[in-house]
């Protein structure tokens, strides 16, 4: 009896391994971990569904990157801490072929596995946002947050402001409200927004809507209260149209309300109605069909009936932007890589091009992503890159928003102290040994 | 500097008109507790899945007054499914197996309600349906987004608006048990199941009509809360908000939930502000609301209007 289960065990396992899929060669394989339900599922289909337009768009226009065809899987994490780190290790590799990066989308998946991306050589993708000491390439050096952090994001914010009264002198004797969500996230600008007004000359308050921010009125009667100059909203979800509509309930005008990256998408302003007219938020990625490679998506793909969304209004949406912008900025890292390993890179090499990526308006053009995609320049000791927005004012009549701004540059001096202190802090705590961007061995062939 | 009495006096007038928010979610519990001794974990996703059916249904160009009917329609649907295929199998089991159909009931809802609709958030501006401006004293819209000061006081109108309607749903709500022969009925079954099917009431019908009418009061706490917040999942958590309005009220009264909710919305308003300052911390409204149901329950453990319960040993 236990000849023939061995035999048979035998006999399963040769049969498994003699069927068990491997990619073909010419291929790389990027996961796909998204949340297509949940409370979240509006970021996640935007986000998601983007990155795959683009890729799709590359396989058949490029024949994928670089010569490579790319190939994805997904995996739902439903935004949840937990399911995106079993996604990370279910997904870090599919049919042999190890995962080139991974981008989750999620401050708290991004956060846990920044050690773990480190241990399997496996870049770990926050765009826009993440532990803004993992800007110190050095200390985090398989972490990356292309884009903007925190720190810009709130001195961008205040820049604004700036211009908005006519020059940042006039900032002297302003009141600014820091209306947060009670989270890491949202605590995380705090300080640096009491530090902004130090600078200014301003006077600032920090107010705490705690989670989901269904309920604001006790914030909103405070605010009320300080009569403030300016509310900077740092939301969350349904947080944002709650905070714009007790807002204008409270009497508050709604121009003054500028939101952060957070704030900022179609699906937080379009549940406050009419209260949103006018309400101002930063994005690092206009909305709408503002580049070639968009229109280039909606002709190859959603007009001949392919396309990840299923509603296309949706289109030049928000989060769905953010996707192809996200998607803009993977694949120039794996052709970085490509350019300088060969077309068969690894994920190491990968971490390698995401390190120096150098999208200037000349490469953005030559993608057809100008105007979507911020100038983004990485090094060693700069793993964000961007560190510049533009501001955006919704227009309610129209159910559309329009673009108020310039590119306006963070105050990158003002950020890095802090930055610093975080990263000298992760060094101590953490046992991290820093790289020494300095040494060209250590900076341009670690790990590859 | 003084007291500021004005931002006190908006304080107070905020928090209770929250309180009438949460009052609502809580008599839905009450309705149930009061017929059939269920604790309806699924109340919030009721609430959800109502609020959502009726936004969809507009989103999608159906005429209010048809949206309307058909989402009450809805829930009456729903409720008599939920007396067919869970209330009355699990008719003799006891109460705890009764409480765990409901938390599976209000997971099966939300997840359903995602299957049929989605989980984006979606806006309510009541406005772009009804023009109630017979309401207003001053002739203006009373959904506008705008507020009335009087005395430098901010008093909203959708929280006034709100308030009328929860007022006039308690009014009908107590005409309903007190005067008809069906509210006799429900009242019956809740006193006693046995004596109620010994003397004719057929108690099946009678928990349907109530799951029914509590899908109904769930569709309007759905619809006033959805102007307020959005329709989103989030929309399940004002179930926590209505949990300490019902250990303070009691779960057997009506009154109870109204005079509960007033207390939380007053109170959590109170201690995020003065408790919150004092104790250099913020938003700590979302427990503080728990701590003062606590309170309530070391002195009156059946709550301020529930019934004591007095058993032989």
């Amino acid at each position: 009896m236990k000849t023939k289960l061995w035999i048979t065990g035998l006999a399963m396992a040769t049969a498994m391994s003699a069927t068990a899929p491997v990619m073909a060669e010419g291929e790389v394989y990027i996961p796909m971990p998204v949340y297509r339900v949940g409370p979240y599922a509006t970021g996640g289909t935007g986000y998601f569904g983007g990155i795959i337009d683009y890729y799709t768009l590359m396989n058949m226009t490029e024949g994928g990157v670089g010569g490579m065809k790319i190939i994805w899987n997904e995996c739902e994490t439903n935004y949840n801490d937990q399911k995106g780190v079993e996604c990370y290790h279910r997904q870090k590799e599919f049919q042999g072929k190890q995962a080139l990066f991974f981008d989750p989308l999620s401050v708290g998946i991004s956060t846990s596995l920044v050690a773990q991306g480190r241990k399997d050589k496996i870049a770990i993708i926050a765009v826009n946002h993440g532990r803004t000491e993992g800007q110190r390439g050095d200390v985090f050096p398989y972490y990356f947050m292309p884009g903007i952090n925190t720190y810009d994001e709130h001195s961008i914010i205040t820049a604004y402001i700036g211009e908005l009264e006519g020059g940042m002198e006039n900032l002297a004797g302003k009141k600014i409200v820091l209306l947060f969500h009670g989270s890491t996230y949202g605590r995380e600008a705090v300080e640096f927004t009491h530090m902004l007004c130090e600078k200014h000359n301003c006077s600032s308050e920090a107010i705490e809507v705690p989670h989901p921010g269904n309920e604001q009125t006790s914030q909103w009667l405070k605010i009320r209260r300080s009569k403030p100059d300016y509310v900077v909203l740092r939301g969350w979800g349904v947080m944002n149209p709650v905070a714009m509509q007790t807002g204008v309930r409270m009497g508050f005008p709604i121009s003054n309300l500028i939101g952060n990256i957070w704030s900022n998408d179609d699906g937080d302003v379009k549940p406050a109605g009419s209260s949103a007219n006018g309400y101002q938020a930063i994005t690092t990625h206009p909305t709408g069909r503002v580049a070639k490679v968009i229109d280039e998506i909606v002709a190859k793909l959603y007009d001949q009936g392919q396309g990840d969304l299923e509603d296309k209004s949706r289109i030049g949406s928000n989060y769905w932007n953010l996707g192809v912008m996200a998607g803009v900025i993977h694949l120039e890292a794996v052709r970085v890589a490509q350019a300088r390993f060969g077309a068969d890179v690894n994920s190491a090499q990968v971490r390698w091009g995401f390190e120096n990526l150098n999208l200037d308006t000349a490469r953005l053009t030559e993608l057809g992503a100008n105007g979507l995609v911020p100038e983004i320049k990485t090094n060693c000791m700069d793993h964000v890159g961007g560190h510049q927005a533009k501001f955006m004012r919704w227009v309610y009549a129209e159910t559309k928003w329009e673009v108020a701004s310039d590119w306006i540059d963070g105050d990158v001096e003002l950020s890095q102290a802090i930055i610093d202190a975080k990263a000298e802090n992760a060094i101590e705590n953490e046992g991290i040994t820093p790289r020494d961007c300095n040494d060209p061995a250590q900076r341009d062939d670690f790990d590859v | 500097m003084g007291f500021d009495w004005v931002f006190f006096t908006e304080l107070i007038v905020g928090g209770l008109m929250s309180g009438v928010m949460y009052s609502l979610v809580a008599i839905g519990f009450v309705l149930i507790y009061k017929s059939s001794g269920i604790f309806n974990f699924a109340q919030g996703t009721m609430l959800l899945f109502a609020a959502l059916t009726f936004v969809k249904l507009t989103e999608g160009g159906v005429n209010f007054w048809v949206a309307l009917p058909v989402s009450m329609g809805t829930m009456v649907v729903f409720g008599i499914l939920v007396e067919r295929f869970m209330m009355r199998p699990l008719a003799n089991q006891s109460l705890l197996s009764l409480f765990m159909a409901t938390v599976g009931l209000a997971i099966l809802i939300e997840g359903l309600a995602q299957y049929m609709w989605d989980s984006a958030i979606h806006g309510l501006q009541l406005a772009d349906f009804l023009d109630l401006a017979l309401l207003d004293p001053v002739n203006m819209t009373i959904f506008v987004v705008d507020y009335i000061e009087w005395l430098d006081i901010l008093i909203s109108k959708f929280d006034i608006f709100a308030t009328i309607v929860a007022g006039t749903m308690i009014l009908i709500l107590a005409v309903f048990f007190q005067k008809t022969r069906t509210g006799m009925s429900l009242r019956a079954v809740s006193d006693d199941h046995l004596a109620a099917m010994a003397v004719g009431i057929p108690l099946s019908r009678v928990w349907a009509l109530v799951w029914a009418v509590t899908g109904i009061i769930a569709l309007i706490a759905g619809l006033l809360w959805a102007e307020r917040v959005s329709v989103s999942f989030t929309l399940v958590e004002a179930v926590l908000k209505a949990l300490p309005v019902i250990l303070i009220g009691g779960l057997t009264s009506i009154p109870g939930a109204i005079v509960g909710g007033l207390i939380i919305g007053v109170g959590e308003k109170l201690g995020e502000i003065y408790l919150g300052d004092l104790i250099g911390v913020q938003g700590i409204e979302t427990w503080f609301s728990y701590f003062i149901a606590l309170v309530f329950l070391l002195f009156r453990p059946s709550g301020l209007f529930g019934l004591k319960t007095i058993e032989r040993v």
